[in-house]
């Protein structure tokens, strides 16, 4: 027993380097000069210039974009995620509400054209979303930004599921003591999704956060770049670059996967629920 | 749908409408649109469009590179499903296996999926550098002088080692919680029966992680599809050249780059097709699931 787990041990220990390396090579490096990183390569280890570093990328213009700082796309992308998420956990309640809690004519059909959404992914309808959204005048604005990405049902149906696992006793005492649909709503059917509400609320903030094909088409004004639409800009300016600021490109890239990753792993437990019981 | 509802003459519309209006201008009008445009040859100057039925099709179809794109695709996704999926099955069964620091081992395999494509794709690209990339010193003390962005082959490689480390996590949650949920009396009595632990892996607990080993092949393929676009757009830097690229890049680049308007719809419509059918499945899948269970 004791020697297979020494084995279990090891696999694990080389299974979690595998996934950490990259991204420890990526901090460390960022924490190096430019000059240095050219000379000898990425690194694994601390260098003095940690601080430096991230004041520059977080708050001077120029070099990787001409207009904007760190900060500012951070923003971009902190507006993204908590835009996508928020909008999308408001419209797919209230939606999953009528489908599940109202009958009414062309209830089923109104069900069936929400649900057709998650047969087709943006990516396949590409061309013709930017035309019809730059059309309308949303190119380049938060609402283009956000709005078309809520499109897809996926929130909708996680609701609908829950929902649906909600007792009908809940209903009918509702109903004995005169509460109407909105007083049910928002006094009884609120609070009980609260974990629900959380645990789709992280999952979706890390989606609306690393968004990039939509963010890349829509916005071509640098003053609303997401950090992770920035990655292939920054990524140009370096190959372009005579000796590339190797350290700040890492540490954009840093920046853009911190937020997330605390995210995910401090609410672990509740995004791991949310990802395993909304796909049941 | 409940067997107590609520009637109200205005209030479920009235409800469903945010909704409804985002995927009416959103989705529904794109995607007609994109069926649409799939039959008609649009003039390169914007001045209207001939309707040439499925020629779209046929030129898109008949073409020697697409051909070579689809079977990157294939070659791609299923590279990326199969090592993803096993190298995460591995780890999640070791991962159960363990008593102590199992949630720190959790922890450490799962949180790199909150990491987006493209950035994996930039920390990727620079790993594997020529001048500065540990990767590529690793390869040429193995005698291979790799050269990602020059080479069809180094390029799909990066690529894929690219996808399935980012693929890892998610396959591993799935893993693990499915391995969890495999009730200690099943395992304790096979623990009896068989002292082969692997022998009683493949024909006891694998058998019962079926169903999520299959929503997971639906998942990984989807994704090898579609989410890989920004490893690849970091890992071309913008300059496809003769590299590889998949179904959905190709779509990108003959609608924004190439202006072919009909073609890149018609690449659309077929891409449609396959992930409609990858979607059925799936939905059938999850019902025969709910039905056993």
């Amino acid at each position: 027993m004791k020697r297979s787990q020494f084995w279990d041990h090891v696999i694990l220990v080389l299974g979690a380097l595998f996934m950490l390396v990259p991204v420890v090579y990526a901090l460390m490096t960022s924490s190096h000069d430019a000059v240095s990183i050219y000379k000898e390569g990425l690194q694994l280890s601390p260098g003095g210039h940690f601080v430096d570093t991230y004041k520059q990328v977080l708050t001077e213009a120029g070099g990787f974009t001409k207009s904007v700082t760190g900060l500012t796309m951070l923003w971009n992308s902190l507006v993204l995620g908590l835009g996508f998420a928020f909008g999308k956990i408001i419209i797919s309640m209230l939606a999953a509400y009528a489908i599940v809690y109202f009958r009414f004519p062309l209830g089923t059909f109104f069900f069936w054209i929400i649900f057709s959404t998650l047969l087709l992914p943006l990516e396949v309808r590409i061309l013709p979303s930017y035309e019809i959204v730059q059309g309308l005048g949303m190119a380049n604005t938060y609402s283009g930004l956000i709005i078309p990405l809520i499109a897809s049902a996926t929130g909708t149906f996680y609701f609908r599921q829950f929902f649906k696992s909600v007792p009908d006793e809940l209903v009918e005492a509702a109903r004995i003591d005169g509460a109407g649909p909105l007083k049910f709503f928002i006094d009884i059917l609120v609070p009980l999704s609260k974990t629900m509400i959380a645990a789709i609320f992280i999952i979706m903030f890390v989606f609306g956060w690393n968004q990039y094909l939509w963010p890349t088409l829509i916005t071509t004004d640098e003053s609303l770049f997401t950090l992770v639409r920035g990655m292939k800009q920054i990524l140009q300016v370096w190959i372009g670059a005579q000796i590339p600021d190797t350290n700040q490109a890492m540490a954009l890239a840093v920046l853009a996967m911190l937020p997330p990753v605390l995210i995910v792993v401090i609410f672990q437990s509740w995004f791991v629920k949310g990802l395993v019981e909304s796909e049941k | 749908m409940k067997r107590v509802q609520f009637s109200h003459p205005l209030m479920p519309y009235m409800l469903l409408l945010p909704q409804l209006a985002i995927v009416g201008v959103f989705f529904l009008w794109p995607a007609a649109e994109a069926i649409r445009a799939s039959f008609y040859l649009e003039d390169p100057f914007g001045f209207g469009s001939t309707f040439v039925g499925l020629d779209n099709f046929k030129d898109v179809v008949s073409a020697s590179e697409y051909s070579r794109t689809a079977w990157f695709t294939l070659i791609f996704s299923a590279a990326v499903t199969f090592f993803s999926l096993s190298i995460a099955l591995l780890l999640a069964v070791k991962a159960d296996n363990v008593i102590k620091g199992a949630s720190t081992y959790r922890t450490l395999l799962m949180w790199v999926y909150a990491i987006a494509p493209p950035v994996a794709g930039l920390v990727g690209v620079m790993l594997f550098d020529q001048h500065i990339g540990p990767l590529n010193d690793l390869a040429h003390a193995l005698g291979w002088n790799m050269q990602i962005g020059v080479n069809y082959f180094d390029t799909a490689f990066a690529m894929t080692v690219i996808a399935v480390w980012k693929q890892i996590p998610i396959n591993f949650i799935f893993f693990l919680s499915g391995l969890q949920s495999v009730p200690k009396s099943v395992q304790e009595a096979a623990a009896v029966d068989c002292r082969s632990s692997s022998r009683r892996f493949w024909t006891v607990t694998f058998p019962l992680l079926a169903p999520t080993s299959f929503f997971l092949l639906i998942i990984n393929i989807t994704y090898a599809l579609f989410d890989t676009f920004g490893i690849i757009d970091l890992v071309l830097k913008g300059e496809p050249g003769n590299n590889p690229v998949t179904l959905v890049y190709k779509v990108f680049l003959d609608g924004f780059r190439g202006n072919d308007l009909g073609g890149s719809s018609a690449q659309s419509v077929i891409l449609m097709i396959l992930v409609f059918a990858l979607t059925v499945v799936q939905f059938r899948m999850i019902e025969r699931r709910v039905h056993y269970s």
